[in-house]
């Protein structure tokens, strides 16, 4: 029974990372309805950007100040936020009025471009690197046989903490209220005079910096970090959008009980099953809610998309 | 009758030409550098232009190509491998000429046939799902049978062999670690036979009343419903077409390299067939020949002046900049002959090279468009 209570708390941290990154994927989507493939490169870059960061910071790879860690987290985090910026304005927003195919083939050039720009030497560079233990993720207490890490506590504190704040800052602002506009309808909302470039901008640097966050914590909870194009990064972040279209894309809800979802299944199915199968096992349950519900889960019943 | 026989007659002669060149020892005067560069192009010219029957005549995005490739390979390998041992009992396998290429073909039909079936049941939900969504789901089932095959056994030696049954050999691929000595017999001569057959059939297909379906599906789906196609049954269609080829082009590389690696099939084998149909325009066969070409024979060139390392920067940069400069490929859904071909021609050539004026205005425009609020 430990076990598998075990993996419903493994499930359960790692379905928060997706769902802050299905949050991206799902706010993007919302608004101009297309993949931004480029996503799960921000994700890598989150967690490579920190690992820049400390190494100027001359970090140790022993544990380190609260101070420093959030300074590198803080940090990182605008870096993505200004990268997801620029992608936006030099790739996406030319081809405002383009095909989707057309945008959908950018973003994946984006995609290549980000992974294989960075894995040059000067860059980041093509070999796997450790992590510096931002915080000491194996501090821990046991409940019932099941080892409980502070760090994944912090995870989920964090995680919600940022879903919260996203939430308020779209059902509660102004801002907020454009996105839910241009999302129902990019062209009214125009007219009635919400500056649309303007608010994709700040969606993009929303996203990206919930994809930093993201990226962060599972590079400090792996304690490694695979070389920048490296399927790992493209698999996890196809997860990610998995999960939001599975909780039904465009919904704040959907993503994150999208997360939970595959986070959780992924681990029984990996523990249970085969690991070996668990990516297949995801990508079937994707394809099965598909198949039955095309919007996904809070498609349907979400009547407010962001 | 008749009609058929003509139809058939420029695969015909073509064949019999490559079979004059292969047999007078024509591709060997490449040089053998040379030559694996035109086989590893005329693979891909295969893979283009398979691809660009979902995506570039019906318009439906697929960006799971590897998966189907990845079946014929694996489908192919298997069947000369196991199949020179059962048959010639020859170890490594190899295959004798005459009979051997004969179980060569089969194979090569066999990997087609094997992508097909896997291509019916992609196409299938696609009568529920578009776009991106049925993007999303091609690279899931890509990811589910490269997963799939990962976790097959390695593959069995001469002895192991006669104590299992024929089917059962299908269990032992060597997902797990590598598909080792298949029998290297894919040349110059069946590579372009194949890439021969595939331009024809796609040339022809494009012209028929099934083609012009599929465009029709492609253009607007809801008016092609109205004007009485059956938008599924076209998409379909597409679907196993496509997978049919991209298992040739699968079996014919499998034999080509001899050994498989199931990792090697990854995302990024799909988004390189992806950038040969988007470059050489939706639906244009000669625009897709022409950007294997280039997509296939640029790391070569790239390798030959020690830009190799940047290989993938230049790939994705240019699909950026293509996409915004010229985002309907290089002939857009037209031929490479019809494009240049006449006074339009003349008028359409300038209009593909600009003037500087134009090239001006172009850069200003996307300025405009990155600065503008």
């Amino acid at each position: 029974m430990s076990f598998f209570f075990g993996l419903l708390l493994v499930g359960f941290v790692q379905g928060c990372l997706y769902a802050l990154i299905a949050l991206g994927y799902t706010l993007v989507f919302g608004i101009l309805q297309f993949i931004n493939f480029a996503h799960s490169d921000v994700v890598m870059l989150g967690a490579w950007f920190a690992w820049k960061y400390a190494q100027w910071m001359g970090v140790s790879f022993s544990v380190i100040s609260i101070g420093t860690s959030l300074g590198i987290l803080g940090l990182s985090v605008l870096s993505c936020a200004a990268v997801g910026f620029t992608i936006e304005r030099l790739a996406y927003r030319p081809l405002r009025h383009a095909p989707r195919i057309n945008i959908l083939i950018t973003a994946i050039g984006v995609s290549l471009f980000l992974e294989n720009f960075t894995q040059l030497p000067y860059v980041f560079g093509s070999r796997d690197k450790a992590m510096p233990q931002l915080l000491d993720v194996y501090a821990g207490f046991d409940v019932g046989g099941v080892r409980v890490q502070y760090f994944q506590i912090i995870t989920v504190v964090f995680a919600f903490a940022l879903m919260a704040l996203l939430s308020l800052l779209v059902y509660r602002t102004r801002l907020g209220r454009a996105m839910r506009a241009i999302s129902f309808d990019t062209r009214t909302a125009s007219l009635m005079g919400i500056p649309t470039g303007r608010v994709i901008a700040y969606t993009f640097v929303l996203g990206s910096a919930l994809a930093a966050a993201a990226g962060i914590l599972t590079g400090v909870a792996f304690g490694s970090l695979s070389q920048p194009s490296s399927t790992s990064w493209i698999r996890f972040g196809l997860k990610a959008f998995i999960c939001a279209v599975v909780g039904g894309i465009g919904s704040i809800e959907g993503a994150v009980a999208g997360g939970l979802l595959i986070g959780i299944t992924e681990q029984l199915a990996g523990g249970y099953i085969s690991s070996s199968y668990a990516d297949a096992i995801v990508f079937g349950v994707l394809i099965l809610v598909l198949m039955v519900r095309p919007s996904g889960i809070f498609g349907v019943t979400m009547r407010e998309k962001v | 009758m008749t009609g058929t026989l003509k139809g058939l007659l420029p695969i015909a002669i073509g064949i019999a030409i490559l079979f004059v060149f292969q047999a007078v020892g024509g591709p060997s005067m490449f040089g053998a550098y040379q030559e694996d560069a035109l086989l590893v192009i005329g693979i891909n010219i295969v893979l283009g232009l398979s691809l660009n029957i979902v995506n570039g005549f019906t318009g439906q995005f697929s960006i799971g190509h590897a998966g189907f490739m990845a079946l014929g390979a694996y489908a192919g390998g298997a069947i000369t491998y196991y199949g020179a041992i059962k048959l010639w009992g020859s170890y490594p396998p190899e295959l004798p000429p005459g009979t051997g290429d004969l179980l060569f073909v089969v194979a090569l039909v066999c990997a087609g046939l094997v992508a097909a079936g896997a291509g019916y049941l992609v196409g299938l939900p696609s009568l529920r799902l578009r776009g991106d969504y049925l993007a999303i789901v091609t690279l899931g089932f890509a990811e589910i049978i490269r997963i799939i095959i990962t976790q097959t056994e390695p593959v069995l030696s001469k002895q192991e062999v006669s104590q299992h049954s024929t089917l059962s050999l299908f269990k032992y691929l060597g997902g797990k670690s590598i598909f080792d000595r298949i029998p290297r017999v894919t040349n110059f001569f069946w590579v372009y036979s194949v890439v021969l057959i595939v331009i024809v059939v796609c040339y022809r297909l494009k012209q028929s009343t099934h083609g012009r379906a599929m465009l029709s599906v492609r253009e607007n789906e809801i008016a092609a419903e109205a004007m009485g196609v059956h938008t599924t049954r076209f998409k379909v269609r597409a679907f196993v077409m496509a997978a049919f080829f991209a298992g040739v082009a699968g079996g014919l590389y499998a034999m080509k390299l001899g050994n498989l690696d199931a990792n090697r099939f990854d995302f990024q084998r799909s988004f390189e067939s992806i950038v040969m149909v988007v470059l050489g325009g939706m639906g244009s066969i000669s625009g897709v020949c022409l950007a294997a070409v280039l997509v296939t024979y640029a790391p070569y060139l790239l390798r030959d002046v020690g830009l190799d390392q940047y290989r993938m920067v230049i790939y994705s940069l240019s699909l950026v900049v293509l996409m915004v400069v010229r985002p309907q490929g290089l002939f857009g859904m037209h031929e490479a002959w019809t494009v240049f071909a006449g006074e339009a021609g003349r008028r359409r050539w300038q209009s593909f090279i600009g003037t500087p004026k134009r090239w001006y205005l172009g850069v200003r425009a996307y300025a405009r468009k990155v600065v503008g609020t």
